[in-house]
């Protein structure tokens, strides 16, 4: 077959000087608009049939249920449609990609949900007074603006900074051991750790009530509290701790060694240092875990309504034990004096994990966020 | 029937072994006897004997994977931190055996220093702290830090560059000055011996130039010996080369050891001279 | 790296390997024997736990005998000839975590797999960001939460399920009483046990070997099938490992089963229905009644079935993570 050079469609196109025609850069794994129009519109249409139908098949079903059926509706349009347009092997895939993408997207409406409400019902009956006074001599009749946490907030801080200062060292150790010692038990240990970590609470409250209160006849306190506590956190921290010293590169613990230095200025002076903001990351971790147990508390610190500066002796009030007492002197009925405390309790906890969720997050920010 | 491989006897060439020797009395003298290595019962090593002479720069080269990085360690007690890695015969250090009962890992790793391939300086150290640092993990005192800093950089290479910013960030550094600012971590604790595994292999070729410099202005008060697959580089810098080389299937050794311009021009073994030539390797 | 090197290796053969002394300085022995100290804490910590709450149990287990894993009722006060056990207590508790886990299973299987494989590049932190909060939110939130705000929903759900599938036994009911029930419990629960399965199995999917996976697709298979073929056959270990975490994790909670459920002590497979228990909750509610020998020894027996329970199951879920291909490089 010969080619004729003066046929026009060879030629050069005349702005590009030297012969070459410019090509524009393709995308083939991209979305194209023709993806999105077939997800939209079997998106819409589904929520119409639901919207026709849904108050003849379901009389009592609320808005969860309405969701539910259009989310059926629409992956079953979605297959039907994609079918014909791609192929029977596309449609499956496409709709197990859809279908995952809505489910894992769709964990985010319980927890909006959990926050809108918690935030929404605890705003409602929050004072001032509430972080300034404690429950002395408040009965449960008296309404919610009588009275305050403060016993509770002193109480939560004082019993989690204890529990940091035991668990944190001996958790930081742990990971130590594990990971730059490596002594023949690690394997053991990292065992004992997951174990712990699966340790329930409230068996961690009944062991430190059996050990501390009977055994050696102590009474409630805040340091029992946080004793209990500690058994929580102490897993949390050795692991993430751990990870964290994994991601230190060997090259420095070699470049340390190589210098003469023993193993524990290694370890102290160079590895612990680089890995700084990791452990951080990890101890706030700890806290967050911490600071929203209930069911070891019941039986540790017993709970108080007077304020308790003391954690070592005396039975100490905490935010979540607050909001679990008065939780249940509300009678689970919305909106008794009760249930509003328990919800501005509810309110300033999920605040102090949120807060420290996010610091936790900026700090593992640096070059140790492993994931 | 013996079905081993004629036992490879190192050649030690003797007509210039008074070139070699440095001055009587120069501290910084190694001497591996009978060295052999495993890695679990995996033998890599085998029978290597090795004269490195004080104030001298020898250079190991030959074929990757015959074990040069693996003898390097094994001179500044290195090997040892691998699980399941084992060893036998002695290395001297100035007459003594360092592998003996009452010498310390940690003591002989500061007389013997030891610069890597790929550059690690502490990168949450500025640069002054680096270059101490290794005076802080082995506890020594140093009369004039600043004077030791800028001793230790100029003879690296480096002050000019940084004497503005010795507060930078360790890791801040190009690659190249990274690895000058190893050499002058290594210098601080005032090694005899200092050991190089291919320190230029991940550097351009005006940071290779500076550090090969910096090898002929320290070798006289520190003994060099250094790995390096550049052979044009080992005629530069070393007085004495050792050829490595290893067979399918069996541990490396040390085919020939001899002065520099001998072994480039004149090898006395075949395979010297067919991986000097460039004929494999 | 502790013993001495070579010894395994020493033959009659001169040549063979000389062992090494180490030589620690004083100071680094004292570091790793303070660090093997840390590390062995843990084990003080969980072989007390167990000592204690058995020395605490035994009085109850005297008088109660064997029948106390049988026996399904638990009177108010507790004297040498009651008769009590915890078998309800403990039926409800696996049923609600089954609930729980039918629901957080696939949910997590979906999710670990849209985060390693499915979703662009820069929502993938986002989403795990999203997972590890769900994991932060304290249980208590999680039950006032379903009690007050879900509850009244699900309700619904719960009539349609016994109205149009009632002829399955375990959606019948005897009384149509929605509330409270294990059903309710267990979806509350599912979203506590969605986040820890999600992060071992996302962990676990995001190690697939990229050469397996690009043999699939350079076959000629979709997503989906290089997913089936590749992904989830090497994951089986860590979903498997991950459906048991969480199954410890559903056994064990406390608070939020304590603050939906209206606790009942007799056995019934109305899953619908109002009533239920946990083992946890059932002490966390019981604790301030149960002064004195007896009834704090029953409370401690039960403390310990549960002990043992999540040990067990926990260690299981560890040693199939740990066997299986996919979860040697994998801690959980």
């Amino acid at each position: 077959m010969s080619v004729d050079l003066d046929d026009p469609g060879l030629q050069a196109p005349p702005d590009s000087p030297n012969g070459h025609v410019e090509l524009a850069p393709m995308r083939p794994g991209a979305l194209r608009w023709n993806d999105v129009a077939i997800f939209l519109g079997a998106a819409v249409s589904s929520l119409s049939l639901v919207w026709l139908v849904y108050e003849r098949l379901a009389p009592t079903s609320g808005a969860l249920g309405f969701l539910i059926c259009w989310v059926l509706t629409f992956l079953l349009v979605y297959w039907i449609v994609v079918r014909e347009v791609d192929g029977p092997l596309v449609a499956t895939d496409k709709l197990v990609a859809v279908g995952i993408g809505i489910v894992a997207v769709g964990l985010l409406v319980p927890l909006v949900s959990i926050l809108v409400y918690i935030i929404y019902q605890g705003l409602h009956a929050l004072t001032v007074g509430f972080f300034l006074r404690d429950m002395t001599g408040i009965s449960p009749q008296q309404p919610a603006s009588a009275g305050g946490a403060a016993h509770a907030i002193v109480g939560s801080l004082e019993q989690v900074g204890l529990a940091l200062v035991i668990s944190v060292p001996i958790g930081i150790t742990a990971a130590v051991y594990m990971n730059e010692v490596r002594g023949r038990m690690t394997r053991a240990v990292r065992t004992f750790v997951n174990a712990m970590s699966g340790v329930p609470s409230i068996v961690a409250g009944l062991f430190i009530y059996a050990i501390w209160l009977l055994q050696f006849h102590h009474s409630f306190s805040g340091f029992a509290a946080a004793l209990a506590l500690s058994i929580l956190m102490l897993p949390t921290v050795a692991r993430t701790a751990e990870e964290v010293l994994r991601l230190v590169p060997d090259g420095l613990r070699e470049a340390s060694l190589a210098l003469g230095s023993p193993e524990w200025r290694t370890t102290w002076s160079v590895v612990l240092p680089t890995a700084r903001s990791g452990l951080v990351t990890a101890v706030i971790l700890g806290m967050a875990r911490a600071v929203g147990e209930t069911a070891p508390l019941i039986m540790t610190s017993f709970g108080t309504q007077t304020m308790n500066w003391n954690p070592f002796s005396g039975a100490q009030q905490s935010l979540p034990l607050f909001v679990w007492q008065q939780y249940q002197l509300g009678g689970g009925a919305v909106g008794t004096p009760g249930f509003l405390r328990a919800f501005t309790g509810a309110f300033a906890l999920i605040m102090v994990v949120l807060i420290l969720f996010v610091i936790a997050r900026l700090f593992g920010r640096s070059k140790f966020s492993s994931r | 029937m013996d079905v081993r491989t004629e036992r490879e006897e190192p050649e030690i060439d003797l007509t210039d072994a008074a070139a070699l020797a440095a001055p009587a009395g120069t501290p910084g003298e190694m001497i591996a006897e009978e060295v052999s290595a495993w890695f679990g019962s995996h033998k890599v090593l085998e029978n290597l004997n090795l004269h490195m002479p004080a104030g001298r720069v020898t250079a190991l080269i030959g074929p990757s994977g015959c074990g040069k990085s693996t003898f390097i360690r094994i001179l500044n007690r290195m090997h040892e931190l691998v699980v399941g890695a084992a060893l036998a015969g002695s290395v001297l250090l100035d007459g003594a055996d360092i592998y003996g009962p009452h010498h310390r890992p940690t003591d002989t790793r500061r007389r013997i220093g030891m610069v890597f391939q790929k550059p690690n300086p502490f990168p949450t150290m500025s640069v002054y702290d680096n270059v101490l640092s290794g005076l802080k993990l082995t506890r020594s005192r140093a009369t004039d830090r600043d004077a030791l800093v800028e001793q230790c950089l100029g003879r690296a290479g480096l002050w000019n560059e940084v004497k503005n910013r010795l507060r930078a960030a360790g890791g801040a550094l190009s690659g190249g000055q990274q690895q000058r600012l190893c050499i002058a971590r290594a210098l601080a604790v005032q090694p005899e011996v200092l050991l190089m595994d291919e320190p230029c292999s991940a550097l351009d070729p005006t940071s290779t130039r500076r550090i090969e410099e910096t090898i002929e202005e320290i070798k006289q008060q520190v003994t060099i010996v250094i790995v390096t697959h550049n052979m044009q580089q080992a005629q530069r810098i070393s007085e004495q080369c050792a050829f490595f080389n290893v067979n399918e299937g069996e541990p490396g050794r040390i085919v020939e050891i001899g002065p520099t311009a001998q072994i480039f021009e004149n090898p006395k073994d075949q395979r010297t001279a067919d991986y000097v030539h460039g004929r494999f390797g | 790296m502790d013993d001495a090197p070579g010894a395994a290796l020493a033959t009659s053969d001169a040549a063979g390997p000389r062992a090494i002394s180490r030589n620690r300085t004083t100071a680094d022995r004292v570091y790793r024997g303070v660090a093997a100290a840390g590390g062995m804490v843990t084990f003080v910590v969980l072989f007390l736990i167990g000592l204690f709450l058995v020395i605490r149990s035994v009085a109850a287990l005297q008088v109660a005998g064997l029948k106390f894993f049988t026996t399904a009722s638990w009177p108010p006060a507790l004297t040498e000839h009651s008769q009590f056990g915890i078998a309800a207590i403990v039926y409800y508790t696996v049923e609600i975590a089954l609930i729980a886990l039918a629901i957080a299973v696939p949910v997590s299987i979906a999710t670990a797999l849209f985060i390693a494989e499915y979703a662009p590049r820069q929502i993938r932190k986002p989403l795990t960001s999203l997972v590890d909060l769900l994991a932060a939110v304290p249980s208590l939130i999680y039950g006032l939460w379903g009690f007050f705000y879900l509850q009244p929903k699900m309700v619904g759900i719960s009539e349609w399920l016994n109205m149009h599938l009632g002829f399955i036994p375990i959606f019948q009911v005897t009384e149509r009483l929605f509330t409270s029930s294990p059903f309710i419990a267990g979806v509350v629960v599912s979203l506590m046990v969605v986040p820890i399965s999600t992060s071992v199995m996302r962990e676990v999917f995001s190690q697939t070997p990229q050469g397996e996976k690009e043999a699939a697709l350079a076959l000629g298979g979709t997503r989906w099938g290089m997913v089936r073929k590749v992904v989830l056959p090497f994951g089986v270990g860590g979903m498997i490992g991950g459906s048991m975490l969480g199954l410890g994790r559903a056994l064990g909670e406390t608070i939020a089963v304590a603050i939906i459920i209206s606790p009942l002590l007799t056995i019934s497979p109305h899953i619908l229905q109002s009533g239920g228990n946990s083992v946890a909750a059932w002490i966390a509610l019981r604790f301030s009644e149960s002064t004195g020998g007896l009834p704090l020894s029953a409370l401690m027996a039960a403390g310990l079935t549960l002990f043992l329970l999540t040990l067990g199951v926990n260690v299981i879920a560890s040693f199939i993570v740990s066997r299986s291909r996919s979860g040697s490089g994998i801690e959980i």
